[in-house]
């Protein structure tokens, strides 16, 4: 940081010290506070908001980052995910500039939603990207209605995010939160396959059973939950499912 | 130089001058970087005994957790015919020997003390031989008679009221570690001549206190040396020369073991690092083609198994304080030499794969020596045991190294103790949790309402204020650590008179050196209470008599278990200051003083004991076991947790640091492969910290409970966690600290 530079404020929900499943290796996940999209199955809904979260300076949350650095060996490093991070870009691009200058790897797990190629946020955008080594990108549903009725949200502009990710040939892991009853549909599952093979530049692609665990938080908020009533794909069904995506062909992750 | 034939093809000089096991393995054995692949399967005779024994576990547990008891005989080295896992199987065993007549019967021991053997005997239904009463009480005095012989009644009080509890007063000390691998080596005649030897140099004539005890006790070790051969040949071995292969090599060293877990019942009865030094035998063997790797594993297999079989009689409220009916029979494996060169070698995979032919145990105490430098493969083995049966623990053998050499065992559940060089008093803990309640109220126990430590002005304010609790805390610990040192050097003086360890001191050097082990319970609560008076404010809740019987706090405050320093640094200073005021006093024999903080699953008990806290933990219920945060106070994760841990340091609490941490499957990783590697970083980081103990379950919350609620089911049988320091069967527990263990916050963030 250049001397006299205020550091850059961001909101956050919460801290993991030890993430394992959202990017390669162990990692220190960042929630970051406030997403667009209502998506019905959510599992943190306490972090929608836009107006809240616990403020923090991009150079104070590196160094809190830092002290899990022993931990991260090869692979693993700092995954800001959310609420959705890409509502908070000028706080991403000082805490990942920091970390690419302690060679540090970094991941953002987002879901697309505030993508778009027009100024000012297309130029941020690919600053960013820039200094992020790997997306996590999750695709909610293939289909632009049910997207929509899904999470609120169309879907063209995530979709765009993809195939502009693709072009820029920058590392990717797709996920897919398989819904009963939403997006667990041969129909949307064949097209959600044809779509991730044509990309090029997905290293791994999982397919995420839909949980309950998230419940309580919605009743918490006292929110009326959406999903009430529909079960957790049954395995057998999960195990079909990734057969019919070829989840198991991308597995450039394992050389990265 | 002595010249043994047995020795043939081994190399090294000093070893052979002197008895020296450390010099022989570091001239002999062969590191392993390679994986797990060449490992073999049980063999017929294994799965056959191993089926014999797993159903007369069953049949225990039917039984109330006790298949048999002896109520006649005493138990000593010879004082029991051959027994076998299986009379009609015999031939299949490849390690014999059975601490009584038949297996998983428990000797009578009274040399801890009489009351102590029959109580366990009419617990479980046996009515001792009055005729051992008359003995134990008219004839001889045991340790415990001993000791309250001369305990003052303020120690009597603080023991009363738990202040200082789990007191090794009433049974055997244990946490000594005979060199058992002495006996393969050298053979006993050797080591008897050897202490023969050390006999007649004892002393220079003049008969000083010191000169008489140490020649009665070489004495004592000579004949138990005698004893041990009497008791092989009643097995058909002759162990007076050393082992001449590596099945003779597990024979004679178990033989050894066996002699110690016969006339003691110590709380630890721990097996020692045994692995690097049978693997020389085992790897002369597969090279001369006298052996196959099926034999060699079935070798480690039988002799794992007995360990797996070691019982002792214990009474209600040790089983309550130590659940699980654990023996410590700890066996370590890996580590680094002080070259540098990994002492990992193929024995060491072996021993954890009996964890895969034989199915998760608690027994023996399994401890992988862990370094960030081990072979890759080693660890990922390691890591992959620990996922799949959630019964090994890790310990840094970078901490450890420096302070103990290469050659060290852990004596305990996480202690290490220089192998046949050094001896451990085990001290039990003070419970500095209450102490701080002895603080705040002028040595009132708030419990008992009983005056038990120094009438002190209590604390009068409404107002918890930090510098004056600060103050009142030290004058209490003082008067606590005097306390508590002084009560232990009753124990071991009596100990020593009593029921002194002849078997396993036979197998140390004459020249020991002695470490003077205390321990600390309570130690999340007093950070986070502390932290709560300095960042938050504490109410005090007083009685009718103006006794402070709870606390209401309110504000935030920093929390030991968050990577905190605010809070993480309250307890570096609290070690620092118990340590510091522990080795200000004379300690028996000149023994060093060290402290620790584990507490094994005698967290639920000492909880019972204490009142309300002010973070928030109430009154009677189970402090945090060892060295780990709070219940619930860890809220960034597991690494923030094992940070905060890993700022504690070691060489302030030689004795060590136990921390347990549950990882659910699905928070380590997607799938195998990436559970095991993301465990091997976990590690790598917390020790390359300098940390030094972690205890690691990899299961979900829904399996305990599951374990719980249907403990009948087949696959709970053998459905082994880890606790802190050591391991249990999780139905073997009560229901309470079952449900303690659930509700400690397993780690599983999806």
């Amino acid at each position: 940081m250049e001397a006299g530079k205020k550091s850059a404020v961001g909101f956050i929900h919460s801290v993991e010290s030890f993430g394992s499943v959202d990017g390669p290796g162990v990692r220190y996940v960042i929630f970051m506070q406030g997403c667009r999209l209502r998506c019905q199955f959510c599992h943190n809904p306490d972090t929608w908001n836009r107006h809240g979260g616990e403020p923090v300076t991009a150079e104070e949350l590196f160094e809190q980052a830092m002290k899990y650095k022993t931990y991260w060996g090869k692979k693993g490093g700092i995954t800001v995910s959310g609420g959705e991070p890409l509502l908070q870009m000028d706080f991403l691009m000082e805490l990942f500039s920091r970390a690419k200058e302690e060679g540090v790897h970094t991941c953002i797990d987002t879901a697309g939603q505030p993508f778009s190629r027009q100024e000012p946020f297309f130029g941020k955008f690919r600053k960013l990207m820039d200094m992020t080594d790997l997306f996590l990108l999750d695709i909610k549903h293939m289909d632009a209605e049910q997207h929509k009725i899904l999470t609120g949200a169309p879907n063209e502009n995530i979709l765009d995010l993809a195939r502009y990710l693709a072009e820029q040939e920058k590392p990717v892991w797709i996920r897919h939160v398989l819904v009963p009853e939403r997006s667990d549909y041969d129909e949307y599952l064949l097209r959600l396959d044809e779509f991730v093979r044509s990309l090029g530049n997905v290293r791994r692609f999982e397919v995420l059973p839909y949980h309950t665990l998230g419940i309580y938080k919605w009743e918490e908020l006292r929110i009326p939950y959406p999903l009430a009533g529909i079960d957790p794909p049954a395995k057998e069904r999960v195990a079909y499912v990734n057969k019919l995506l070829h989840t198991d062909a991308y597995r450039g992750y394992l050389e990265d | 130089m002595v010249q043994k034939e047995q020795w043939g093809g081994f190399k090294g000089r000093l070893w052979k001058e002197e008895i020296n096991t450390r010099d022989f393995i570091q001239s002999n054995y062969t590191p392993y970087d390679g994986d797990a692949s060449f490992l073999a399967e049980p063999t017929k005779a294994t799965e056959t005994l191993w089926g014999i024994l797993q159903g007369l576990q069953k049949e225990e547990r039917a039984k109330g957790g006790v298949l048999d008891m002896d109520t006649h005989i005493v138990s000593g080295i010879n004082s029991h015919a051959p027994g076998y896992i299986s009379e009609e199987h015999k031939d299949l065993e490849k390690v014999v020997g059975l601490q009584t007549d038949k297996p998983l019967k428990r000797a009578f021991m009274p040399f801890g003390g009489i009351k102590m053997a029959e109580e366990a005997c009419r617990t479980h239904g046996y009515e001792p031989d009055p005729e051992l009463h008359k003995i134990f009480t008219e004839y001889h005095k045991t340790h415990n008679q001993g000791v309250f012989d001369a305990y003052t009644p303020e120690m009597k009080k603080a023991r009363h009221n738990k202040i200082i509890t789990g007191l090794p007063d009433t049974y055997g000390r244990g946490r000594i570690v005979g060199d058992y691998r002495r006996v393969a080596l050298y053979g006993i005649d050797f080591l008897m001549e050897k202490k023969k030897e050390d006999f007649a140099n004892c002393g220079n004539g003049t008969m000083t206190d010191e000169v008489i005890r140490q020649r009665e006790e070489i004495s004592m070790q000579y004949r138990a040396l005698g004893e041990m051969k009497q008791m092989a040949a009643s097995y058909g071995y002759d162990i007076s020369q050393p082992a001449k292969d590596a099945r003779e090599a597990v024979q004679w060293l178990y033989f050894g073991y066996l002699a110690a877990i016969k006339t003691q019942n110590g709380a630890a009865m721990s097996v020692g690092r045994v692995s690097t030094f049978l693997d020389i035998y085992i790897q002369r063997d597969l090279k001369a083609g006298t052996l196959t790797e099926a034999e060699a594993q079935e070798l480690i297999d039988h002799f794992v198994m007995k360990c797996r079989m070691v019982k002792f009689a214990r009474i209600t409220s040790y089983t309550q304080l130590f659940s699980g009916d654990p023996v410590w029979a700890t066996l370590e494996v890996g580590g680094l030499g002080q070259d540098g060169r990994s002492m990992v070698t193929k024995t060491d995979y072996r021993f954890l794969h009996t964890l895969e032919n034989m199915g998760p145990s608690p027994e023996p105490n399994m401890t992988v020596l862990y370094s960030s430098r081990l072979p890759e493969n080693f660890k990922s083995y390691a890591a992959y045991i620990s996922i799949k049966t959630s019964s090994v623990q890790y310990e840094n053998d970078d901490v450890m190294r420096p302070v103990w050499g290469d050659d060290y065992s852990i004596c305990c559940c996480v202690s290490a103790t220089q192998t046949g060089k050094e001896m451990q008093f085990f001290g039990a803990r003070a419970n500095l949790a209450k102490c701080l309640l002895y603080a705040i109220n002028g040595g009132v126990d708030c419990k008992t309402r009983e005056q038990v430590g120094p009438a002190y002005r209590p604390i009068t304010s409404e107002y918890l204020e930090y510098d004056e609790v600060i103050e009142k805390y030290d004058a209490m610990m003082d008067w606590l650590a005097g306390l508590y040192v002084n009560t232990l050097n009753v124990i071991q003086y009596m100990h020593d008179k009593y029921y002194y360890e002849a078997a396993e001191m036979a197998l140390i050097d004459t020249d020991v050196r002695r470490t003077f082990a205390t321990g600390i319970a309570g130690f999340s609560h007093v950070i986070d209470s502390l932290s709560a008076i300095k960042y938050a404010k504490v109410k005090v809740i007083r009685d009718e008599t103006g006794l402070a019987v709870d606390y209401e706090t309110t504000g935030e405050f920093p929390k030991y278990g968050n990577d905190d320093d605010r809070a993480d640094e309250i307890g570096v200073w609290l070690l620092k200051t118990f340590l510091d005021k522990i080795k200000k006093h004379h300690t028996y024999r000149d023994s060093e003083a060290t402290t620790s903080i584990l507490t094994i699953t005698s967290n639920v008990v000492y909880g019972k004991a204490t009142g309300s806290m002010p973070d928030g933990r109430k009154a009677g219920e189970p402090l945090s076991p060892g060295a780990n945060p709070s219940y619930g106070a860890e809220k960034n994760g597991l690494l923030a947790s094992l940070n905060s841990v890993a700022k504690l340091p070691y060489e302030w609490a030689l004795d060590g640091i136990s921390n347990t941490q549950t990882i659910s499957p699905g928070a380590l990783g997607h799938n195998d492969d990436e559970r095991v590697e993301n465990l091997v970083r976990v590690m790598d980081g917390y020790f390359d910290q300098g940390a030094h103990h972690l205890n690691v379950n990899v299961f979900g919350i829904e399996k305990l409970i599951d374990a719980m609620e249907h403990p009948e089911k087949e696959e709970y049988a053998n459905f082994t966690i880890r606790v802190s320091g050591y391991a249990v069967k999780f139905i073997d527990l009560t229901r309470e600290q079952q449900l303690d263990v659930i509700a400690r916050s397993a780690h599983e963030r999806m």
